[in-house]
Parts: structure tokens; C-alpha cells; sequence
């Protein structure tokens, strides 16, 4: 019996250090103009 | 912070700042909010064992699984404990001081709302931008006033390639000839500049001619057609000035549009309000009758006193139109039709860093609106109250002290998310509709929070969905 399926998430930790190059899409841009929603938004850096 | 909930037979459990995600029978769910709530691990196992011990659990589908073993109770708390270890579950908040260091960051810009045109050729009652007029400003923005926008884009732009330009309105169609125009001036010095532009074009659709779209789907990395769903419901507010509807014009027009898009990005972008909560109908609508795969459906942004806004009463029927539509997309991908909803997209593997996650959108610092006559406003939301005004394309930010109050707007800036899970999703959420729900950019709307978090929990189960798919074809793989 499997108890527990992680699912695969970038290292939140890691990007605190490799992060913060500010290339992402500014979410409003995208789609809904009345939200802020970043969750959605891809990271421009091969991580 | 731990977050646990469950949905369409997922047990799901949320590892805030570690942004960890687990899917776990009963037992392991149980175990982790035993251990949350502060029993050690004896009281703990104790009482999973006086609850599980020789039961007989479901799996997702509600059928009958395996029965809990000792064994079993045994392994979930060594998975439990490996997860701690590898810091994805129960990790702490490290990032407070990340806060600060944005604090310390240069301010560049890299995106603009162009405002091109301060007028509409719909008369939508539901305007939050008043058909463009913004609070009386009207008019069209010049070649020169647009020019120079890009060019202060491209000056405060620093060493960001990327930049974000957005013709919005009122209706931008309505002065086409000048995005045209400010879209070959970007061309033209995009590569001595080192810059990338992209283009997004948010329309109603009434302009939409041959001539647009071919300009759209060569120039435009986005494109945003705003359509409410079905005819009587765009047509209760999307009306011409006569009060026609207009579903009947625009439908075709953008159907159009996708067809000749070639795969490049656009979202059908709808409202829904108080008169149309059942808005699932109006998505599948738009997905099945008309053939679109890439939506959005947005609240409205409404004064509590309007009778198209959203009440309070209609929460429970919102949160269930979300699982049915989370259930509905699950359903689709495995029939290998699937359809995007833009708040159930969510990159968990190559998403926002940390930085992103708290500081959010932007808006008054890297984002800005520009009005047609070149004024400065911290986002679109803004335009038109003249306490937000922060300066012209011109003469730059000359309100400096506003711009780092935004610069600071960030989710540890907001005390009423300190202990809310989805942080980390939303950076603390929006500042214009926090200011208009409490006066203050560092506030909260906690009725688009509650709305928010369930779109959250929804998306979450649709990875989760998917990732068990994947283990199921995996296993079926390995015979």
C-alpha cells in the first residue's frame, strides 16, 4: 500500500538562491486583469 | 504551514513553504493533521491505530481497497518522517527576509497597459474602466504619446529582455492604426535595444477585420477576446450603444481569430456576476458549442450595491461551479479533449520562484499603466484616481514615495494573510482590489480570497488527477 505520492514541485529553497531574474510574464498581462494570480505563470530560466 | 483538504476523493495535503504537494490515503492524511495539531508521535500512531487497524479503505474512485496492516501504520509514519527530512512537509518560513531584499532591488519596468483608447464602441454596464472613459478621461492615444511609452518602457527596462505591452482600453481596436504603428516602431528597435517585445491585445471583438487578425497572429503573443459565455448571458451587458447585443457579431470574428491562430496563446476571457453563477454553462458553452480550448472566466469587479455584484450568498454556488468544472476538465483530458481554465493552470515543476511568489504582479514598481495622454497610473485598476497618479512616460515616476509603497505591497506587507495557505499563490493578491474593498493597497478582498483559495484547492486536484494517471499508466506499462 502506498500511503503518501508526492507530487513533483519545484524546490521552493533552491529558487531563493537561483531565482529572481524577473524575465516571467507579469501576470496581469495574461488573461484575467481583475486577480493576482502568479501560481500559473512560468519560470523563463531552464530549472 | 500545513494545508489538508479533500476533493473528488483526493486526500491533498499542502506543504505552504515548501510549496510541497502530497496525495495520501486516510491514514497518512490523518497522521499529518494529528502531528500538525501538536501530538507527538505516539499519541499519534496510538490513535491512527485505534481508528484504521483492520479497516478496509476506498481508493479515489470510493471502491473498496486494501485493509490497514500494522505494517502499513508503521510505513506512513516513516514516509512522514523521510518527508520531514527532505523538508517537504512541516517546513518552516524562511523567506521573510526575501521580503526585504526587494526592498533593496533597483526598480525597473517591463511592462505597460497602454491605454490606447479612453472609449468603447460596446457600452458594457459592468465596466470597472466605465467603457473606458476611466472617470471622464476620454480621447485616443497619439503615434508620439505611444512612441514615447515604449521608449520609457525601453529606458527603465534596465537588463530585462522580455517586455510586456499591453493595448487596452476602453476598446484599443478603436485606434488600431496607432498599435499598428507602435508595433512596428518596437520592431524596429527591439534588436538594437536587446529587447524582446511581446504584444497583447485585449478586444471586444466588433473591430475584428481580416486586416486585425492577420496583425494579431503575426505581432501578438496574447491575445484576450472578451466573450461572457452564452448569447443571453453576453448579451445582458455586452451591448452596443443601442443596447443590441453583440454576441452575434463577435463569435464569428473570433472564432475566426483561433482558427488562423496557428496554436499561438489567446484566451476567450469572460465575466460572470451575480446573474449568471452558473457560469460552468457558459465555459462548456463557449468549449463545446463554439469550439474555443483556452478560457477564462473572471468575477465581476463590482460596487457590493450593484445588482450585477457578486453576494455572499453566492459563494457555495461558485465553490461547487469550480469542482464541477475541475471534475469536468479531469474528464476531458482523459477523453484527450482537454480545454485550459486560466486559474486551474499551475506550473508546480517550473512555476514562480520565491521572489515571484511574494512579490506578485508588480503593479506600481516593474508594472504601470499608461493613460492616453501619457499619465502614469500603478495598474489599469487605477487609471483615473488622481491619488494614484504616479507621473508621465516624460518625465518618468515622479512619485517616488508611491512607488515604493507598492514596491513594498508584498504578501508579508499584508497582515491579514499571515496565516493563510495559499500565500504563496496569489503574493498576497491584488492591490487595486484591495484598495477598492478596503481603501488600502495593503488590505485585502477577502471575497476574491475565498474564491481564490478554492480555485487553488481545484487546481491542485487536477495535478493531483493527473499524477496519479501517470502512475497508473506507468504501472500498466510495467505489466
Amino acid at each position: 500500500m502506498k500511503h503518501i505520492m508526492t507530487l513533483n514541485t519545484r524546490d521552493m529553497a533552491a529558487s531563493a538562491k537561483d531565482g529572481g531574474c524577473g524575465e516571467c510574464q507579469t501576470s496581469c498581462q495574461s488573461a484575467c486583469k481583475t486577480s493576482c494570480g502568479i501560481a500559473n505563470q512560468n519560470c523563463e530560466k531552464n530549472n | 504551514m500545513i494545508h489538508q483538504y479533500k476533493l473528488n476523493g483526493y486526500n491533498i495535503v499542502l506543504d505552504v513553504y515548501s510549496a510541497s504537494v502530497h496525495v495520501t490515503d486516510d491514514v497518512a492524511y490523518d497522521a499529518i493533521a494529528l502531528l500538525d495539531a501538536g501530538r507527538t508521535r505516539e499519541e499519534a500512531r496510538s490513535e491512527i491505530a485505534r481508528k484504521y487497524l483492520g479497516v478496509q479503505l476506498n481508493d479515489t474512485d470510493g471502491n473498496p481497497g486494501e485493509t490497514v496492516t500494522q505494517e502499513d501504520i508503521d510505513d506512513t509514519f516513516r514516509d512522514i518522517d523521510e518527508l520531514i527530512q527532505d523538508e517537504k512537509l512541516f517546513t518552516e518560513d524562511v523567506f521573510q527576509d526575501k521580503a526585504l531584499d526587494l526592498k533593496k532591488r533597483g526598480t525597473v519596468v517591463k511592462a505597460l497597459c497602454l491605454l490606447v483608447a479612453h472609449t468603447c464602441n460596446l457600452n458594457c454596464s459592468y465596466c470597472f474602466a466605465s467603457q473606458g472613459k476611466f472617470d471622464n478621461k476620454t480621447g485616443l492615444m497619439s503615434f508620439e504619446t505611444g512612441k514615447r511609452a515604449l521608449d520609457f518602457l525601453v529606458e527603465n527596462s534596465g537588463f530585462r529582455k522580455n517586455l510586456e505591452v499591453d493595448f487596452f482600453g476602453g476598446e484599443p481596436l478603436v485606434n488600431f492604426d496607432v498599435c499598428k504603428q507602435l508595433v512596428a516602431y518596437a520592431r524596429s528597435i527591439e534588436k538594437e535595444k536587446n529587447k524582446n517585445f511581446r504584444f497583447t491585445l485585449t478586444t471586444n471583438g466588433v473591430n475584428l477585420t481580416d486586416e486585425v487578425i492577420e496583425w494579431a497572429n503575426k505581432e501578438c503573443y496574447n491575445v484576450v477576446l472578451s466573450l461572457d459565455g452564452r448569447k443571453e448571458v453576453n448579451d445582458r451587458f455586452r451591448v452596443d450603444k443601442a443596447g443590441n447585443g453583440s454576441y452575434d457579431k463577435i463569435v464569428p470574428n473570433f472564432q475566426k481569430l483561433v482558427k488562423s491562430r496557428g496554436g499561438r496563446g489567446y484566451y476567450m476571457r469572460g465575466t460572470f456576476t451575480h446573474y449568471n453563477t452558473d457560469f460552468t454553462k457558459d465555459i462548456f458553452h463557449m468549449a463545446d458549442d463554439l469550439g474555443f480550448d483556452e478560457l477564462s472566466m473572471e468575477p465581476v469587479v463590482a460596487d457590493p450595491s450593484s445588482p450585477s455584484a457578486l453576494t455572499k450568498e453566492d459563494l457555495p454556488v461558485i465553490f461547487e461551479q469550480y469542482e464541477i468544472l475541475a471534475k469536468d476538465m479531469i474528464r476531458r483530458e482523459r477523453a484527450g479533449h482537454p480545454i485550459t481554465f486560466y486559474h486551474y493552470m499551475i506550473n508546480l515543476e517550473h512555476g514562480p520562484c520565491i521572489y515571484k511568489r511574494i512579490s506578485g504582479c508588480g503593479s506600481g514598481t516593474e508594472y504601470m499603466a499608461v493613460t492616453a495622454q501619457g499619465d502614469l497610473y500603478p495598474c489599469h485598476q487605477f487609471v483615473g484616481d488622481e491619488t494614484y497618479k504616479m507621473g508621465d512616460i516624460w518625465n518618468g515616476v515622479t512619485n517616488t514615495e508611491l512607488r515604493d509603497e507598492f514596491k513594498l505591497c508584498n504578501v508579508y506587507a499584508r497582515h491579514d494573510c499571515d496565516n493563510c495557505w495559499a500565500r504563496l499563490y496569489c503574493s498576497g493578491g491584488c492591490a487595486a482590489n484591495a484598495y477598492h474593498a478596503t481603501g488600502d493597497i495593503h488590505g485585502t478582498y477577502e471575497y476574491g480570497c475565498e474564491i481564490f483559495r478554492k480555485r487553488i484547492e481545484c487546481a491542485l486536484m487536477i495535478k493531483a488527477a493527473e499524477a496519479e494517471d501517470a502512475a497508473q499508466r506507468q504501472a500498466a506499462a510495467q505489466g
